[in-house]
């Protein structure tokens, strides 16, 4: 890989730019790998390694934004039961790949993030959730388990100690669901991918009705980051609120799309403009979706927004998963929300009449309002709908999901949706309209 | 009875049991690999794993309706798989099928004359950022034009 964007703070990615990295456990090792999980278990608490991860602010990556110390601490301290720690790589929020990276390019950083995770939580076990078509990020992590596992550092009584510690991969099968805390739980046990209720909380109740933490991997990836450089250190980067770095993958309409380490609170157009070079072809920024679909979208007058939990909630989006989706003034908005809408409308578990039917209600809506076939009072029941599944009335935030890129797409963009029902179709030239026929007829 | 269920594939899926506290967390990974021998998942295959596992067969054929990667009927010799979702649909994915439909006469959920291949437009692979893309048996190819999807695929036999 190339030299990092002058913008770029590569803590996590910092290997990645070295010439010849293959990731190996002896590259990794060579770059002092391993010794914090090492120090961790020889010289620290679980709750010593608890309150490092406090200290340094970090906010799990996986989409919510939760206080990742703070998470582990809700785990029993004196407990008979065995405890697991989930590593979440299911990575299927749309426009979110960045997970991949970490475990192609770098997975002994997960292993040992993982690792260091599993001994503050007292887990002896560690499962790795990948989904089903990342085969080879799977293998990678694979490998890297199993290389760990040859020199010692996965096994039993590591390092003379009495902590032991098992770690494997398990893999997804194209449910997008199966990312939710509690439905990746159901599907590690062998069933549907259905949502559990909440209450019990995983920490008292999770896999096998075991205390169980679940973070996503690039949150275990920074905990060897923050303890071989401190918190305090680490809280240097990104905001008061939303400290550190966080890597961004970005796509769509941009001249350099990829995954980048940035400091949290950095303006998304300096992210899209300078980092990513700007938007193709001379054309100008039209919207973006902040961080994965089910964040929501902002328009083009936004993008000086600090990318941070509380600069990006003040306009009504989520910071997600880092996934920004750029699009450029030749994009139709209600295409874009009708292609989510389909991913929605399949992805939906069923277990909630309210989400069932509104995502296949919303995707019959907002495609025939693409195809020409609006209604003048389409949007307001796509809007009344929107209001009869959000807001905390189903089972998991699936629902509160969908109904981000729906209604954002539809207060910065009302004119765009009044025209298509207006003029009977879309006013944007299209191209492969055979191919539309062959994905949404 | 038992003809799917070999000793070497026994083999394997005690191992992966033994990853577990319960034996049917080794559901998936062994669907998986059933699948990847035989192409699909029948119902015998289904009935099988149901006793090897101890668990009814209706519990199986429930999982494996649930999710999407797991077929419960004959495909073609290789998997492609075009995403559809929001960033390779800014990217031209829509152009990609219009090829594949052009040169080979599919669209999403046909297989190709001579069962070469089964296509499938998928949502969201995770390349997002070298879009437009196709994963073809697991392997994805990204930064795709038309032409080279076409060619990939031409290869395919
Ligand atoms: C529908 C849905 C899909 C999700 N998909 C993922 C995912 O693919 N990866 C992920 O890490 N978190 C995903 N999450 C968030 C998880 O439920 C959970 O909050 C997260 O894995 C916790 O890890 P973190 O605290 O490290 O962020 C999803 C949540 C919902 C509601
Ligand atoms: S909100 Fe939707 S995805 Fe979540 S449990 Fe209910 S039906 Fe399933
Ligand atoms: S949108 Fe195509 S890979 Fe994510």
């Amino acid at each position: 890989m190339s030299a990092p964007h002058p913008l770029e703070v590569p803590l996590l990615t910092r290997r990645l730019h070295q010439a010849g990295y293959d990731g190996s456990l002896a590259a990794y090792r060579a770059g002092g790998g391993y010794r914090q999980f090492e120090r961790a278990v020889t010289s620290l608490t679980p709750d010593q390694v608890t309150d490092m991860i406090k200290d340094s602010g970090l906010r799990g990556r996986g989409g919510a934004g939760f206080a990742t110390g703070l998470k582990w601490s809700f785990m029993p301290k004196e407990s008979v039961k065995p405890h697991y720690l989930l590593v979440n790589a299911d990575e299927s929020e749309p426009g979110t790949f960045k997970d991949r990276l970490l475990m192609e390019r770098d997975p002994h950083l997960v292993v040992e993030g993982a690792a260091i995770a599993a001994y503050a939580i007292r887990a002896r076990q560690v499962y790795v959730y990948v989904r089903g078509e990342y085969r080879h990020p799977r293998a990678c992590m694979d490998r890297a388990i199993a290389e760990a596992r040859a020199d010692g550092l996965l096994g039993r009584n590591l390092f003379g100690t009495p902590y032991s510690l098992e770690m494997h991969t398990h893999p997804g099968a194209g449910a997008y669901i199966c990312g939710e805390e509690t439905a990746l739980m159901e599907s590690l046990e062998g069933k549907r991918g259905h949502p559990r209720p909440k209450p019990p909380f995983p920490a008292g109740f999770g896999a096998w009705g075991m205390p169980t933490t679940i973070n996503n991997v690039e949150t275990v990836a920074t905990a060897p980051v923050i303890l071989e450089m401190g918190a305090l250190e680490y809280r240097k980067h990104g905001t008061p609120n939303s400290p550190g770095t966080f890597l961004v993958g970005v796509s769509g309409h941009v001249k350099r799309p990829g995954v980048y380490e940035l400091p949290l609170g950095i303006p998304a157009r300096a992210v899209i403009d300078e980092v990513c070079g700007g938007v193709r072809g001379g054309r100008r920024l039209k919207a973006f979706y902040v961080g994965g679909s089910s964040t929501g979208l902002l328009p083009a007058q936004h993008a000086d927004v600090p990318l941070d939990h509380d600069s990006v909630r003040k306009l009504g989006v989520m910071l997600g998963t880092g996934g920004l989706v750029v699009m450029d003034e030749s994009a139709c908005i209600v295409r874009a929300t009708m292609v989510l809408a389909d991913f929605y409308d399949h992805e939906t578990c069923g277990q909630c009449s309210q989400c069932r039917v509104g995502m296949e209600w919303c995707y019959q809506i907002i495609r025939r309002i693409e195809l020409g076939q609006g209604q003048p009072d389409d949007v307001a029941t796509l809007l009344d709908l929107i209001e009869n599944f959000a807001g905390g009335k189903t089972i998991c935030a699936f629902a509160d999901g969908a109904a981000m890129p729906y209604r954002t797409a539809i207060q910065a963009f009302r004119a765009e949706w009044d025209e298509h029902v207006r003029r009977g179709g879309c006013p944007f030239a299209q191209s492969g309209e055979r191919a539309l026929e062959a994905v949404h007829a | 009875m038992n003809a799917l269920v070999t000793p070497e594939l026994r083999a394997e899926f005690d191992a992966l049991c033994g990853r577990y506290p319960q034996r049917r967390a080794a559901l998936l990974p062994i669907l998986h690999r059933v699948q990847d021998v035989h192409g699909w998942i029948s119902r015998a295959a289904m009935e099988e794993i149901a006793d090897y596992l101890g668990i009814p067969p209706v519990e199986v054929q429930g999982v494996v309706s649930f999710y999407p990667m797991l077929r419960q009927e004959p495909a073609g010799r290789h998997i492609v798989s075009v995403c559809k979702n929001i960033s390779c649909d800014l990217l031209g994915c829509r152009e990609l099928l219009a090829a594949i439909q052009g040169r080979f006469g599919v669209k999403p959920g046909e297989t190709s004359g001579g069962g070469a291949f089964t296509l499938f437009a998928a949502q969201c692979l995770g390349a997002c950022g070298y879009g437009p893309m196709m994963d073809v048996d697991g392997t994805y190819h990204e930064n795709l034009t038309p032409e080279a999807a076409v060619e990939i695929l031409e290869k395919l036999r």
